[in-house]
C-alpha cells in the first residue's frame, strides 16, 4: 500500500494507541498483565490478524505494511505487541511458511481472530545464541512422536494455545540437520508451564519455561511434515522476526521522543525551558537522527523483503541498529528528565527497562555482529 | 429503512488551534483533520440502528474539499454502507449544509437524517434545525438516546433542565449529543474493506443549490490569555472581593 492508501490503518492504530492503550500502561506494569478489556479491543481491531495471509481471515499485510503499522503500534509499552507480535511472528509465521495445507486451515483462522495465542520454543537452558546446540529431543514412536526436554524464557508460555517447538529428531545429527519444528497444543499430557518470571521490564507480556516431559504428539504435529526442516524455518522466520523488531524499536523510540521533546519544552530551569539549552538540544538531536535511520533502514529491508530478496544480514543490522539506538535514545531520555526520570512518575523510567529487553531478545546484539559480519564475508568470498 | 448521516471534516480535537497571523481564520496547513466527534456519534446510533434489524442501509454524506472523502471512508470503515461526497472549495455556512442536505433528501428519501448537534470547529449548532425547518419534518436535536418503533421514534434531549423525550413521527431529523453512545474503532479489516465501498461524487451546482456567503468573517483572533490570579488572606478578604471587586454576591 502506498502512503496515502495506508494512511486510515494507521490512524485507527494511532487512535488506539492514544486514547486507550497508553493511558492503561501503568496498570499495565503494575499487574503484570494487560487489561482483558484491552486485548478484546486488539482482538475486535484484527491486529492479531496482519500478518496472516487473507484466505486465512487475516489481513495479510506485505513486510512493509506492517513495519508502519508496528511503528505506530509500538508507541505504547512494547508488552503489548508481545501477544500480537509473537503470534504472528516467530509463533506463527513458521505455520504461514512451512506448514502443511492441512495445519493452516487449522490454526491459521484462529490465529487471525486473537484466538489462539503462539509462542515459539527455541531457547534452552544451555542454548540461547548457540541455536543449534539444543538437546530437546522428538523421538518417533509408533505413528507419532515423544518430546523431551525443557525451553527457557518463553515469552506467551502462560497464556499460549499453541507452541511451536524446535526439538532434535535425529540424535545421530548433532547439528541443525537433526532439528524439527513441531505444533504443540496447549494441555498435551507432559507438556507443562512454570511460574510466570520476574523480569525487569515488559511487564504484561508473560515469559515462563515449558518442560516436554515424555509429550506425546501425533506425526500431523511435525510441521510441514517433514523432518529436519526446524533449523531452516527458525532461521527464515527470524530474518522476518527481526525486521519486526527494527520496528518494534523504532515504535519506541519515536515514544521516547515524544516524552523527551515534552518534558524539555515544559521543564523550567534557569528561568526557562530547559529545550532551550543546547546540551539538551543535542541529545535530542542525536536521538532524533538515529530513531529517522532506524526506521529508513527498516523500510527499506522491508521492501526488500518484499520483493523476495535475501535480506539475512539486512534484517540482522536493522535489529541490532535499531535496538543500540532505543537504548541510548531511552538512556537520553531520562538523562533529559533529570530525577525525574529515575522516578516512576514519568513513563520514561519505565519504557527505559522495557527497552533494555530490545538488545537481548530474538537474537542479541552479539550474536546480530556475528551474522552481520558472516554475511558480508560470504559476499566478499563470493565476489559480490 | 434508510438513514443518512452528516459527517464533517474538522481540525481534530487533539490539535491546538492557531489563528492565522492576518486574522481571517484558522491555520489548516499541517494540521491533522478528523471526523467531527458528534457525527462519529452519529454513524454510530446508525450502525446500532442496523445491527437492531431496524434499518437497511447507512448512507455518509461529507461536503466540502476533496478530502472530505477520508472522512465518508472513516464511516464506512465503522460500518456505512455507502458515502456521497458533494465537493465544493467554498466555504459553507449552515444554511448552505442544509439546503445541500435537502437536496439529498430529495434524491435518497431517508427515513432518518442523523448530524452532530454542532460541528467542533465553529460550533454552530444550526444545520440540523435549519434542516428540518426546509425539510418541515420533526426535530429532535441533544439526543442522548433514540428509539425508533412502528415508524415512530422516541427521542430522548438533553435540555437544560433535564431530559426531556418527545415521540417523532419518521421521516425526521435527529441531532446527537454526547452521551448518546461511545463509537466503536473501525477495525483494521473494515479499514481495509471499506476501500471498496462506493462514493459518489456531486457538487452542490448539480444539486442545484447556490452558496454564495451570505455571512462576513470580521476577523477571528485568540482568546485573551488568562490572568494571573490573586491570594487572598482570609475568607473575610475573599468576601470582601467577591462583594466590591468582582461584584458577583
Amino acid at each position: 500500500m502506498d502512503d496515502r492508501e495506508i494512511a486510515p490503518l494507521l490512524a485507527g492504530v494511532r487512535r488506539l494507541v492514544d486514547e486507550k492503550l497508553i493511558p492503561a500502561e501503568e496498570t499495565l506494569d503494575r499487574e503484570d498483565q494487560i487489561p482483558e478489556e484491552l486485548l478484546a479491543l486488539m482482538r475486535e481491531m484484527g491486529l492479531f490478524a496482519y500478518a496472516i495471509p487473507a484466505e486465512h481471515g487475516g489481513l495479510g499485510l506485505s513486510k512493509w505494511d506492517e513495519v508502519r503499522v508496528i511503528f505506530e503500534f509500538c508507541r505504547a509499552a512494547p508488552a503489548y505487541r508481545s501477544y500480537v507480535g509473537t503470534t504472528n511472528g516467530v509463533g506463527g509465521k513458521s505455520i504461514v511458511l512451512d506448514g502443511s495445507p492441512e495445519q493452516q486451515r487449522k490454526y491459521l483462522p484462529r490465529i487471525a481472530s486473537g484466538e489462539l495465542v503462539v509462542s515459539f520454543c527455541l531457547t534452552e537452558p544451555d542454548s540461547g545464541s548457540d541455536a543449534k546446540s539444543l538437546r530437546t529431543t522428538a523421538r518417533r514412536q509408533g505413528d507419532g512422536y515423544v518430546l523431551n526436554g525443557s525451553k527457557r524464557f518463553i515469552s506467551n508460555a502462560p497464556v499460549a494455545g499453541l507452541f511451536t517447538v524446535m526439538a532434535r529428531t535425529d540424535p545421530e545429527d548433532g547439528g541443525a540437520g537433526g532439528i524439527s519444528a513441531f505444533l504443540v497444543e496447549a494441555g498435551t499430557p507432559g507438556l507443562s508451564v512454570g511460574p510466570k518470571l520476574r523480569k525487569m521490564g515488559q511487564k504484561g507480556a508473560p515469559t515462563a519455561d515449558v518442560t516436554f516431559d515424555d509429550c506425546r504428539v501425533p506425526a500431523e504435529a511435525l510441521l510441514g511434515g517433514v523432518e529436519g526442516q526446524g533449523f531452516i524455518t527458525a532461521m527464515k522466520v527470524l530474518d522476518d522476526a527481526r525486521i519486526h523488531m527494527g520496528a518494534v524499536c523504532v515504535g519506541l523510540a519515536s515514544r521516547l521522543l515524544e516524552e523527551m521533546t515534552g518534558y524539555a519544552a515544559q521543564r523550567q530551569q534557569f528561568g526557562r525551558p530547559i529545550a532551550d539549552f543546547q546540551l539538551i538540544q543535542a541529545m535530542i538531536a542525536d536521538s532524533e537522527a538515529e530513531c529517522l535511520a532506524a526506521r529508513a533502514m527498516v523500510e527499506r529491508t522491508a521492501r526488500a523483503m518484499d520483493r523476495g530478496d535475501g535480506v539475512t544480514k539486512e534484517a540482522a543490522a536493522c535489529k541490532y541498529f535499531a535496538s543500540e539506538a532505543v537504548g541510548r535514545i531511552a538512556d537520553r531520555a531520562v538523562q533529559v528528565h533529570g530525577g525525574y526520570g529515575y522516578v516512576a512518575e514519568y513513563p520514561v523510567e519505565r519504557l527505559y527497562r522495557d527497552a533494555r529487553l530490545l538488545r537481548i531478545f530474538e537474537g542479541t546484539s552479539q550474536i546480530m555482529q556475528l551474522v552481520i559480519a558472516r554475511e558480508a564475508l560470504k559476499e566478499h568470498r563470493r565476489g559480490q | 429503512m434508510k438513514v443518512l448521516v452528516a459527517v464533517k471534516r474538522v481540525v481534530d480535537y487533539n490539535v491546538k488551534i492557531r489563528v492565522k497571523a492576518d486574522q481571517t481564520g484558522v491555520d489548516l496547513n499541517n494540521v491533522k483533520m478528523s471526523m467531527n466527534p458528534f457525527d462519529e456519534i452519529g454513524v454510530e446510533e446508525a450502525l446500532r440502528m442496523k445491527e437492531a434489524g431496524s434499518v437497511e442501509e447507512i448512507v455518509a454524506v461529507s461536503i466540502g474539499v476533496q478530502q472530505c472523502q477520508e472522512t465518508i471512508r472513516t464511516a464506512l470503515a465503522m460500518g456505512a454502507d455507502r458515502g456521497i461526497l458533494v465537493k465544493t472549495e467554498q466555504e459553507l455556512e449552515p444554511l448552505h449544509v442544509a439546503k445541500i442536505m435537502a437536496a439529498l433528501i430529495a434524491e435518497e428519501q431517508p427515513d432518518v437524517v442523523i448530524l452532530g448537534k454542532q460541528a467542533i470547529d465553529d460550533d454552530c449548532n444550526q444545520t440540523g434545525q435549519m434542516l428540518a425547518a426546509l425539510m418541515d419534518w420533526p426535530q429532535g436535536t441533544f439526543a442522548s438516546k433514540i428509539e425508533l418503533a412502528d415508524g415512530k421514534a422516541n427521542v430522548t434531549r438533553e435540555v437544560d433542565g433535564g431530559l426531556q423525550t418527545l415521540t417523532l413521527d419518521l421521516p425526521m431529523v435527529v441531532t446527537t449529543d454526547l452521551r448518546l453512545n461511545e463509537p466503536r474503532y473501525a477495525s483494521l479489516p473494515n479499514i481495509m474493506k471499506a476501500k471498496k465501498k462506493p462514493i459518489d461524487e456531486k457538487t452542490p451546482e448539480e444539486l442545484g443549490v447556490d452558496t454564495a456567503p451570505r455571512l462576513t468573517t470580521l476577523k477571528v483572533e485568540d482568546p485573551p490569555a488568562r490572568q494571573a490570579g490573586v491570594k487572598v488572606e482570609d475568607v473575610a478578604d475573599l468576601v470582601d472581593k467577591l462583594r466590591n471587586e468582582a461584584g458577583v454576591i
